[in-house]
């Protein structure tokens, strides 16, 4: 490089670097893990919060967003413990569930630490203890290189959870990680966790976002997900609406191997600015990997999906099906980058999102981006943006339904769309209740 | 009844109903017949409240109340039915789910209970049954993929379900083959009578074979040009409109 260019730091950066100089010592554990968190520190203090003029963050400035650093969350008290818990349906007969509040891993709230085919354990314990092949798969090397935030979460990781399912197990119902926020006061939360199918396994993991107070939050967490060969993994992740006062990073970390079917589905709530990032890596192949998502945004509300999925071997497919409604003044950001390496034949990826528009000054930016290096491929992407369909509008309504409810019904069968990707019938119907609601509550404000 | 006094509509710049007057009285089936641009299917969207249309003069009145300025599920809930001319997929929303959505809608509007699930399939079934609706349309989502010939049926069936004091065709009949066009009529004739008006747009004398029409008006240019009884629709088959043309522009 022939310049260089001297940022001046924001007092969130600065301070966020003091305090990983304070934290450096007591955050778990060892060296191998405190060389990881360096590395990450490292690339923070140099590259900073990531703004429009970083391509990837371009429709998202985080450094705007988040102009001071709020203290870092404390472990949960007792009250807090009883309060999160209240909020939670019990777990089923047979049930494994994982709560982490604040980041923090809560045993008391947690069910099924250890099955015969399950094992669950504060991640702040694989930190510590070091597994060499643990803390590699955790650090995902291969995945998300370069990012700033996911490397702050680097930097700063602890609570989380491990969970891992033995090769070859088939779970009945799913395995549900909750994350509760008490946005009781103004906390900063990074968290790590993840999830390792072994191989053959067949499961479901039902990821929940729930936010407590209405407390500013600002939310910083990773979850990855390593897929051995031949495990089927369905992932649900439901970002429940937050506070406005919310600022949420979540990265999503997918390794994928030989003959896996992985199928990530998203709702997304909206509330505050959200940014969910996905890295995916095929690391064999005869995997099929599938992303859709359904997100719901109105007022202020400002959700970003990133999705990177880097087709490093051949003979993969992967499907990209991500649907928008973008009500009041909110703001929807997809970008979705393919890449296909040279020697990744008979790579399959489709992409597509769609947006419905139902405010006056919604906006909705849409980036797909295909940087394909082999010959033998089909990809493809598409991206539509659009008012609700009059014609459709009228047609229902000269049937008497009124305008909201008319509305309602073709928002509801557009979200709906994505949602019929997930194959979980009874989690099809949780998601459906909740646009069903989401979408209520629009047609009364 | 239903009675448009003088009405002019327009899209943009663009008139397309200029002065258009008729009366359909209680019990009555009215034809419409006219070159195609004529206006036909813009009146039918008009009179039942289709938004982008400009009324810059005129009055519709159903059952003596004026109308214009109601909503189009308004104007539905009080017994105006629309059959499109070219009916609208819905994707992602079951046949099942979108009747049920409109009657109870309806009800609503009246301030009648909801109808209870058996209740609505009971009615479903019979209803479907007669129109020879196959069960397994219901479940698909409304209208998506279906054949022209099945649209005009499951838009024959809504107003069968319906039940509207004012049904407006607009020509149902094109797209049907011979026995399904017996049906549709067959579903119209039933809901004849209880003072029941209808106003049908055709293009052919044949469906007037099976809906025998009382009234037949020549629509052109935006307007009523000629009316008469039975006889004009044989009359239009014969000469086609071309001594109506010249008098309308
Ligand atoms: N949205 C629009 N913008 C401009 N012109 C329109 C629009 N809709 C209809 N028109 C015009 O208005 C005229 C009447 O159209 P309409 O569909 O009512 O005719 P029609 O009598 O139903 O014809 P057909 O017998 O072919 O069904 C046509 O010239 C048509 O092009
Ligand atoms: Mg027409």
């Amino acid at each position: 490089m022939s310049a260089t260019v001297t940022r001046i730091k924001s007092e969130a950066e600065a301070s966020l670097e003091s305090a990983f100089a304070v934290a450096r010592e007591s955050l778990p554990g060892q060296a191998k893990v405190q060389a990881l968190r360096d590395e990450a520190a490292a690339l923070f203090a140099c590259n900073g919060l990531p703004t429009r003029r970083v391509e990837a963050w371009h429709y998202t400035d985080l450094r705007a967003a988040m102009r001071t650093m709020l203290p870092l969350a404390q472990p949960p008290g007792k009250a807090l413990i009883a309060k999160a818990g209240a909020a939670l349906a019990p777990a089923a007969e047979g049930q494994v569930r994982a709560v982490l509040i604040d980041g923090y891993f809560i045993d008391e709230l947690s069910v099924g630490l250890i099955t015969s085919d399950i094992t669950m354990r504060p991640l702040d314990v694989t930190l510590a203890e070091g597994d060499r092949v643990a803390i590699e798969i955790l650090s995902t090397p291969n995945l998300g290189r370069g990012d700033a935030a996911l490397a702050l979460n680097t930097a700063f990781m602890q609570g989380g959870v491990e969970i891992d399912v033995e090769p070859g197990y088939h779970a009945a119902l799913p395995v549900e990680l909750i994350q509760i926020n008490s946005a009781d006061k103004p906390s900063a939360i990074f968290s790590r966790s993840m999830v390792r199918a072994g191989a053959g396994s067949k499961f479901t993991l039902l990821e929940r976002h729930i936010s407590l107070g209405t407390e500013a939050v600002q939310k910083n967490d990773a979850l990855v997900l390593f897929t051995s060969g031949r495990s089927q993994v369905e992932h649900v992740f439901v970002r429940e609406r937050a506070p406005d006062s919310q600022t949420h990073v979540h990265s999503l970390l997918l390794n994928v191997w030989e003959d896996v079917k992985l199928n990530s589905f998203a709702l997304v709530e909206g509330g505050g600015l959200l940014r969910r990032q996905i890295f995916a890596r095929f690391e064999s192949e005869r995997a099929e990997l599938s992303l859709s998502g359904s997100t719901l945004l109105r007022g202020k509300d400002h959700a970003d999906t990133t999705l990177v999925v880097d087709h490093a071997n051949p003979h993969n497919s992967s499907r990209e099906y991500f649907k928008h409604i973008v009500d009041g003044s909110a703001t929807g950001v997809f970008q979705g980058k393919i890449i296909v390496a040279p020697h990744a034949q008979k790579t399959e990826g489709m992409m597509k999102s769609q947006t419905i528009l139902t405010g006056v000054d919604a906006a909705m930016y849409n980036k797909p981006e295909l940087e394909i290096f082999a010959d033998d491929v089909t990809c493809g992407h598409g991206a539509t943006v659009g008012a609700l369909d009059p014609v459709q509008l009228f047609y229902a309504m000269s049937r008497g339904l009124p305008r909201a409810d008319a509305e309602t019904l073709l928002l509801e069968a557009f979200a709906g769309d994505a949602i019929d990707r997930v194959a979980d019938e009874s989690l099809r119907d949780m998601l459906i209740a909740r646009v069903r609601s989401w979408l209520q509550r629009r047609a009364m404000s | 009844m239903l009675e448009i006094r003088n009405l002019h509509a327009r899209i943009g710049d663009k008139e397309i109903l200029k002065g258009l007057t008729l009366t359909v009285k209680d019990g009555e089936v009215a034809a419409i017949m006219g070159p195609n641009g004529s206006g036909k299917s813009t009146l039918s969207y008009v009179v039942s409240g289709r938004e982008g249309y400009e009324v810059t003069a005129g009055e519709v009145f159903l059952n003596g109340e004026n109308i214009l300025d109601m909503p189009a599920d308004e104007r539905a809930a009080k017994g105006l039915f629309l059959a499109f001319q070219y009916p609208v997929e819905i994707p992602g929303v079951t046949t099942m789910t979108f009747l049920k959505a409109a009657m109870n809608s309806q009800r609503k509007h009246r301030g009648e209970a909801e109808l209870s699930t058996p209740d609505f399939m009971k009615r479903v079934r019979t209803a479907s049954d007669k129109l020879g609706v196959a069960q397994d349309m219901l479940r698909r989502a409304l209208n998506v993929g279906f054949s022209g010939g099945e649209k005009k049926r499951m838009e024959v069936l809504q107003m069968t379900l319906l039940d509207p004091k004012f049904g407006i065709l607009d020509e149902t009949d094109s797209g049907l083959d011979i026995d399904a066009l017996r049906v549709v009529a067959e579903g119209v004739n039933a809901l004849r009578g209880d003072g029941r008006g209808f106003l049908v747009i055709t293009h052919y004398q044949r469906l007037l074979e099976y809906i025998k029409p009382d009234s037949v008006h020549v629509m052109a240019a935006g307007r009523i040009v000629k009316s008469g009884g039975p006889e004009l629709a044989h009359e239009l088959e014969a000469n086609g409109y071309r001594d109506y043309i010249g008098q309308a522009a």
